[in-house]
């Protein structure tokens, strides 16, 4: 026989103007085992969890009920407490006398105190059967995968390997840098990109803890957090890099010639080539879709083309690689996936994708690198003149909710400010009109950017929306509004760039899919919550850094990808995980092994013993959610604590009192 | 094939060309054009204000007369009477309380099972553009087009769907069917003054200037479209053009239908181009569409 305890707590008034929470405590005293009926003005108090302390000591209780608010308000704070001395924390148990009485029963005090009687009656029903529980270890693996080798996956890397944790970063492109690489200079301070990033690039380079996978993607991804295995699919190079010296014969005899990616079309490349050509730290690379080794275009005399083979004096190329599959065993996931560049192609009026001095932000931004295609010389790219006026058209494809993309890209009206002044600094008989919506410069030193701008670099800021784009002899007419004057303007451009808006990188619904991790309507991952649990994903583990979370400029960037780092150093603090108990269990004898519940479990934790042919609880992935329970068709799944037959009980309890009343 | 018609007023009118020119076409290529009986005004201007639900009453009741007819495509040459049809029939297909209003005002039975169709849509979808290419009879070999769209034929494109808003081709993919030469201009989706020329003329004559204007710039020959008012405002204003402008040089501004009837052979004696201000015969002859 259990000896029960019964705590009531006033809330101050919030319980005790509509519950006699006095002859609540004389009728819960009479029931069945109680030793220890009181009540306390607020019971989560210290003095009124000393109370509780205090009684389990003296009394010798081995089961609590506590009546008060919610159970997700204070559940965890009486347990603690009751485990503080000795008494197992899962044998306390909350009865809800606040949301479920008081509250709606606030002009009805008999009633209201007789309904806190029969839940605390029935509470006190399933303490009876509830079993002392001891919480769940997990064991670590303290290693980390970034998925993303950008700036937001080289910070959070760096920090997490400089904490002595081993991280491993898979990178899709032949090289890590992300689009941090194409850009020329940050703003507000005007300081070099290329040479900030290569210290930080040298960095993982060197680093002992750092393993780097490029030209990769995850194929697979199993576990849980704490225990991932993550399958990595990388695409073979084609070159052995510890034989290439770089020379760039190679680069000489490759007989094709395709838009540059990194240049954003600015220049041509082979099929072999530098992917990065302005970065002398890389070696050659091919690309399987654009050889024609690999297409069925076959030479004259018969043979398949290899004429960088035959050119290269290192015979370090080897045309038969092929991909690899390889598998890293990990605790944590860093999602740094980043974005892509929403096509100018969607801007059809704007002439996007088809006027060869209609380019996007990122194109500017390789105009203006010294390594770049021009040489860091802001010149048309049909023509190769420098243009004298330039338009800069923020928020295309942004902020346009019934045509492209309803969000604002956050980062434009910054660097389209600093493309401007970059521009008239270089030409400065040129003019820079800027059209915008609004201007949005809400960081530090941001504003003062915009407006020195516009004061001391007469950049021309023009608030409407451009309305077409089109060529005019070898100039471009741009038609747009000034909504200020409320006046119609046509300016004759020599080169306009676009603001494209930032969109989720491709591939990411699909990754997104296999890391069970949601994904917003436009695609974006999603934080739990966006306030508390910024750069935590809906699985438990995996982590949010950088744009593809959302929009963003490298500062925010940044600090996201170390905010990552520092919540799974916090999760790497503990030896082992640990998770609740209050999980579900099965009946080994009764399962059938027919799988219901292996499709219905929303978290992926019921998995099929192939040797017992039952189906069995992952307990480190379990969330208790009770989704299998109810979908057993023997009934052999319960969830611990709260099995079917508690439940019945505590309904008998209530319709047993609806009966006498 | 036989296909629903609706020619709409003006094509009894002022556009009879545009209407005699597409049936003529239709016959050569194999389907009807069958009048719908007891036709009405479409409208002419779709209702933009959300409760106005009366002027939305006589498209309904065409669409509902075609659907017991036993059609379920409704051909349409104008492009007004295309837009008010089509996005009435949207209303009918989207909006379970505006739809229920009408129909119970007019007492008919309809959820928009009619497909409504623009002549140039039977001609890309279900001619297909290369089978109209082997029935042109005389390639219009040489001649540069410029394919004015105007607005009501795409805009607003959710509704009407009929080819990307900003960029469209399907005008330009039916001249080179014809053998002729599309050329690109940039005003070829700007607006033409449209009822402007009422009451502001002066608005219609600088647009009208505007779109004419790039089509030469940009090597034309001839300017097309589907629209009665398009053709009305471009063709028409160019005198008015020309007073404020005496360098200005006229462009001859004609139905699609009729291209399409010189390619199939037909005569230009019975495509009545002496009702265009802008004389077409010197450039189609000087190009050899007609042969004198």
């Amino acid at each position: 026989m259990k000896k029960l305890g019964v705590f009531v707590c006033w809330c101050g008034s919030n319980i005790a103007s509509s519950v006699d929470v006095e002859q609540v405590v004389v009728q819960a005293a009479k029931l069945d085992g109680v030793v220890h009926a009181e009540h306390y003005m607020y019971m989560c108090s210290d003095p009124g969890q000393q109370k509780v302390k205090d009684a389990i000591k003296e009394k010798g209780l081995d089961g609590v009920v506590v009546a008060c608010c919610s159970p997700r308000m204070h559940e965890n704070t009486f347990r603690k407490a009751a485990g503080l001395v000795g008494l197992n924390p899962f044998l306390l148990e909350i009865a809800n006398i606040r949301e479920q009485c008081s509250w709606v029963h606030a002009n009805n005090k008999p009633v209201a105190t007789a309904k806190a009687v029969s839940i605390i009656e029935a509470t006190l029903d399933k303490v009876k059967q509830n079993l002392p529980l001891e919480t769940i270890t997990i064991p670590l693996n303290k290693r980390v995968c970034v998925v993303g080798g950008g700036i937001a996956g080289i910070m959070s890397a760096l920090d997490l390997a400089d904490a002595g944790y081993e991280v491993v970063i898979i990178e899709k492109e032949p090289a890590i840098g992300g689009h941090v690489a194409q850009i020329s200079t940050t703003f507000p301070y005007f300081q070099k990109l290329p040479e900030l990033l290569q210290k930080k690039i040298d960095e993982v380079n060197a680093h002992p803890r750092i393993t780097v996978y490029l030209s990769s993607e995850v194929d697979e991804l199993e576990g849980y957090v704490g225990n991932f295995k993550v399958t990595i699919r990388t695409r073979p190079a084609f070159v052995d890099h510890d034989k290439c010296t770089g020379c760039g014969k190679c680069f000489e005899v490759c007989p094709v010639s395709v838009p540059d990616e990194f240049n954003r079309g600015l220049s041509q490349r082979g099929a072999i080539f530098r992917y990065n050509q302005g970065s002398e730290h890389q070696l050659p690379i091919i690309n399987r879709d654009d050889c024609l080794h690999f297409s069925d275009g076959e030479q004259e005399n018969g043979e398949k083309c290899q004429l960088c083979v035959d050119a290269c004096a290192e015979q370090a190329i080897d045309l038969g690689a092929i991909r690899s599959l390889q598998e890293e065993l990990v605790g944590a996931i860093v999602m740094a996936t980043g974005y892509d560049v929403y096509s100018p192609a969607n801007l059809p009026e704007y002439g996007g994708g088809r006027l060869p001095d209609v380019i996007d932000g990122l194109a500017f931004e390789r105009l203006l690198d010294p390594k770049g295609p021009t040489g860091g010389r802001i010149v048309r790219p049909s023509d190769g003149r420098v243009p004298k006026s330039v338009v800069f058209i923020q928020c295309a494809g942004s902020r346009d909710p019934e045509r492209h993309k309803a969000y604002c890209s956050r980062a434009c009206c910054m660097y389209t400010a600093k493309q401007a002044r970059l521009y008239k600094r270089q030409v400065d008989d040129g003019t820079a009109y800027i059209s915008y919506m609004d201007i949005r410069s809400d960081s530090r030193d941001f504003e003062e950017f915009v407006q020195q701008g516009m004061e001391e670099e007469n950049l021309v800021y023009i608030r409407g929306r451009v309305a077409k784009v089109f060529p005019e002899g070898d100039v471009l007419k741009v038609f747009t509004a000034d909504t200020l004057s409320g006046r119609q303007l046509e300016i004759e451009a020599d080169l306009v760039v676009l603001a494209m808006a930032m969109e989720p990188k491709s591939g990411v619904r699909e990754l997104a899919k296999k890391m069970n991790v949601t994904i917003d309507g436009d695609g974006f991952l999603s934080e739990t919550h966006i306030k508390l649990y910024p750069v935590e994903s809906s699985t438990k583990g995996v982590y949010l850094a950088g744009c593809g979370q959302s929009p963003k400029d490298i500062t925010d960037t940044v600090s996201q990808a170390l905010a990552t780092s520092g919540k799974i150093q916090t999760m790497f603090s503990n030896e082992t995980l640990i998770a609740d108990p209050l999980i579900a269990e099965v009946k080994e004898d009764v399962c059938s092994g027919c799988g219901i519940c292996i499709d219905i479990c929303p978290y992926g934790a019921r998995i099929m013993d192939d040797f017992k042919r039952i189906s069995m609880v992952n307990q480190a992935v379990c969330q208790g959610c009770g989704a299998c329970i109810a979908a057993c068709p023997n009934k052999a799944c319960e969830l611990i604590n709260s099995t079917s037959r508690q439940f019945i009980r505590m309904v008998d309890d209530f319709s047993h009192k609806a009966q006498m009343a | 094939m036989k296909y629903p018609y609706f020619p709409g007023c003006t094509l009894y009118t002022k556009a009879k060309k545009l209407d005699d020119a597409g049936r003529e076409c239709s016959r050569r290529l194999g389907f009807e054009l069958d009048e719908l009986p007891d036709w009405t005004c479409c409208g002419a201007t779709f209702p933009l204000v959300n409760d106005y639900h009366i002027a939305m009453s006589g498209p309904t009741r065409i669409l509902a007369d075609t659907k017991d007819q036993g059609g379920n495509k409704l051909v349409t040459l104008c492009s007004v009477c295309f837009n008010v049809l089509k996005r009435t029939n949207h209303v009918m297909r989207t909006d379970e309380e505006r739809r229920a209003k009408i129909t119970d005002f007019i007492e008919r039975d309809y959820h928009g099972e009619t497909e409504v169709m623009h002549y140039l849509q039977v001609l890309r979808d279900d001619i297909g553009f290369d089978q109209l290419k082997e029935k042109v009879v005389k390639p219009l070999e040489g001649l540069k087009v410029a394919c004015y769209y105007g607005c009501l034929l795409l805009r607003p494109v959710k509704e009407i769907g009929l080819d990307v808003m900003e960029n469209p081709t399907i005008f330009e993919d039916f001249v080179r069917a014809l053998g002729a030469e599309p050329v690109e201009f940039p005003f070829k989706i700007e607006c033409c003054g449209a009822f402007q020329t009422v009451h502001s003329m002066e608005v219609a004559t600088r647009c009208s200037r505007d779109i004419l204007n790039s089509a030469k710039n940009n090597g034309a020959d001839v300017v097309i479209t589907t629209c009665p008012l398009c053709q009305f405002n471009l063709d028409d204003r160019q005198p008015e053009i020309q007073k404020s402008d005496a360098n200005f040089t006229t462009i001859p501004v004609v139905y699609f239908t009729q291209l399409l009837a010189l390619a199939l052979g037909i005569s230009p004696a019975d495509l009545g181009f002496e009702r265009n201000l802008v004389d077409p015969l010197p450039v189609l002859q000087a190009k050899g569409a007609i042969s004198d």
